[in-house]
């Protein structure tokens, strides 16, 4: 780590924290365009202007809107994104009873996914242009160009409808045995890794093929290299910087992905959370969740940039 | 997510993988085979542009075509199996699903295209603009794209639904929104790279005007990557748009869109209803047509992977 690539690092994170405060802006303002929707929605249409009045007093809403913002951003940073408009709970609490749940999929999904992508990655550079290329190539299209619900709904009719190995809806109460832990994640992980591994086997492939036709490996081909050796000793390890900035920017994908699994296996996360905020129009919930996604979003496009400058080797010194 | 955030900003020597190289990496064959197969299009590409023109046809005349109404209970059968009458089967209420089905297609493809058309509309146009004028506009038009791209795209439709309510035209603005800033990218980085070339430089130096340089010089130069990028992004619309209506966000009942359809017979699933496959199955048609179409056309310059 030299002071160069240092600079450029330090330099990437004073952008993304630019960027978060630029969505904490969009979205707080968004959010709050149309005010006292809310307020009369909950009240209802019998309620007297006065009733209303005073209840967006109490809830902060008449104040100006930049003081609402600073107000709002600073409840943010020190944990605390403020209290539901439809139930009076704090906002923190019901995120926090859901997060482990969404971090575990998200944790899983890429256990199962980044090994299984590499290797399907890194076969299919190796044996460029045969059959289990271009097959491979082919599902992966197939794959990313497909909604969600539909792998989703393909997993449930083979191993819910037709083998009857696992249940349509996911619980998570009482994971105790291996076998419990498999029958509540096996479908929501697997939907997921469809579209995951699809995009990181493409970029990992793409990764390994540049450097497949560069000057050394053609080197070590011809000094007799086995074709296993090339890949794995001399490509790889120059690809890895590319692959783990690919893996990163994959994994963003999970962000929205989990919106669409959580809601057909009525999966108990962060996401359905938001959903229920949205339908609800409960805007503080829908805030604090959105601002935790973005959150998560730019921290992995951090860190495939960050991965990117690491490993660029002109940095090296 | 969204692949426009791909780190075009970090000074590195190599590019960052795309899913583009996979494809053009392979193409090495003697240039006069590559001649020969560029006039003939593919098998895949003729499906493709079958199946692309199906669909369109059917987003016109399909409510008229339909052999029930959209909302017209016609079977006592509830998640009815394939038959002669009901060729999809019938839904949660027994309605035909094959008539919701035509009755849902002017929805899907055409607020998708239509969002579509605003979004690279509004991108080529800005980026032209940026492209052409450089300096201090090209800046901070540039900057206002790259806050977009910050929020993710589902999540970016959540807050608009959440502020604003459902309905058609907020669908097409947050669609074209949403996608705008990566069509943006692509019609400025091209349009950088013509405005260089040599016939610019000469009318330029003919004095002629910036928008006859803009629409006469080197719009016309930049229409097969703007055309592919299309392609993509109504792929990309359309799969956004159908999760809405899937999370019940989208199209509102009474009308509805294909992946309203998903949703409203999902608790068909278990019994293994068509009801719930065939919606989702005439999604996944539709966006692989146009995946086959634009493959053929050797066109994929950008191929961006997004959900």
């Amino acid at each position: 780590m030299n002071s160069t690539i240092a600079r450029l690092v330090i330099g990437r994170l004073g952008i993304g924290v630019l960027m978060l405060l630029i969505v904490s802006l969009v979205v707080f303002f968004l959010t709050s365009l149309l005010p006292g929707d809310a307020v009369q929605e909950q009240l209802g249409q019998a309620a007297t202007p006065e009733a209303v009045a005073a209840m967006r007093a109490q809830l902060g809403l008449d104040q100006p809107i930049h003081l609402r913002y600073m107000h709002w951003l600073g409840g943010l940073i020190t944990g605390n994104p403020g209290v539901s408009l439809v139930n009076g709970m704090a906002v923190d609490e019901m995120i926090s009873s859901r997060l482990p749940n969404t971090l575990s999929l998200a944790a899983i999904t890429a256990m199962v996914s980044v090994p299984l992508a590499l290797t399907i990655g890194i076969l299919s550079a190796m044996y460029r242009g045969s059959i289990f290329d271009r097959y491979t190539n082919m599902l992966a299209v197939f794959a990313v160009s497909v909604p969600e619900f539909l792998i989703a709904t393909i997993a449930v009719l083979i191993f819910a409808v037709k083998l009857g190995w696992l249940s349509a809806l996911s619980r998570t109460v009482d994971v105790e045995t291996f076998g419990e832990l498999i029958s509540v994640y096996a479908m929501p992980v697997m939907t997921l890794c469809c579209v995951l591994v699809a995009q990181m086997a493409r970029m990992t492939r793409a990764a390994i093929i540049d450097q497949l036709s560069s000057p050394y490996v053609e080197m070590a081909v011809l000094k007799g290299a086995r074709p296993i050796r090339v890949v794995l000793r001399h490509a790889l390890p120059n690809a890895i910087g590319p692959i783990a900035n690919a893996v990163a920017l994959s994994l963003s994908y999970l962000l929205g992905g989990v919106i669409i699994v959580e809601s057909i296996f009525n999966y108990p996360g962060i996401a359905t959370l938001m959903l229920n905020g949205v339908v609800t129009r409960d805007m503080p919930l829908v805030q604090a969740c959105v601002m935790l996604f973005c959150l998560g979003f730019l921290m992995l496009v951090l860190i495939a940039d960050i991965c990117a400058i690491v490993s660029n080797p002109r940095l090296r010194k | 997510m969204n692949p426009n955030t791909i780190p075009t900003s970090a000074p590195t020597g190599r590019r960052a993988p795309s899913a583009e190289d996979a494809f053009s990496l392979d193409e090495n064959p003697p240039v006069a085979v590559s001649r020969k197969r560029r006039r003939l299009p593919s098998l895949g590409g003729i499906v493709g542009l079958l199946i692309l023109g199906f669909w369109l046809l059917m987003a016109v005349i399909g409510p008229f075509v339909a052999p029930y109404g959209a909302n017209g209970l016609v079977s006592d059968d509830v998640f009815g199996p394939m038959s002669q009458a009901f060729p999809l089967g019938t839904d949660y209420l027994g309605r035909d699903i094959l008539s919701r089905l035509l009755h849902g297609a002017p929805y899907t493809i055409g607020v998708a295209l239509l969002a579509t058309v605003v979004a690279c509309l509004a991108g080529v146009v800005l980026g032209l603009v940026a492209a052409a004028s450089g300096g201090w506009i090209d800046a901070v038009v540039s900057r206002a794209q790259d806050a977009l791209i910050a929020i993710p795209n589902k999540i970016f439709a959540l807050i608009m639904v959440a502020a604003f309510g459902s309905s058609v035209p907020l669908l097409v603005i947050m669609a074209a929104f949403a996608y705008m800033p990566g069509s943006y990218r692509i019609a400025r980085s091209v349009a950088v790279n013509v405005m260089t070339m040599d016939f610019v430089q000469v009318a330029r130096t003919r004095g002629e005007a910036m928008p006859y340089i803009i629409f006469v010089e080197v719009l016309p130069n930049m229409l097969r990557p703007v055309l592919t990028d299309f392609g993509l992004r109504f792929v990309y619309v359309v799969l956004l748009l159908s999760a809405m209506s899937f999370l019940g966000l989208g199209v509102q009942p009474p009308d509805a869109d294909w992946g309203s359809l998903v949703r409203e017979n999902i608790q068909g699933l278990g019994e293994g209803a068509p009801a719930v496959l065939a919606p989702a199955v005439a999604i996944a048609t539709l966006t692989m047509g146009v995946n086959l179409l634009i493959d053929s056309l050797g066109g994929r310059t950008k191929r961006e992977m997004e959900n």
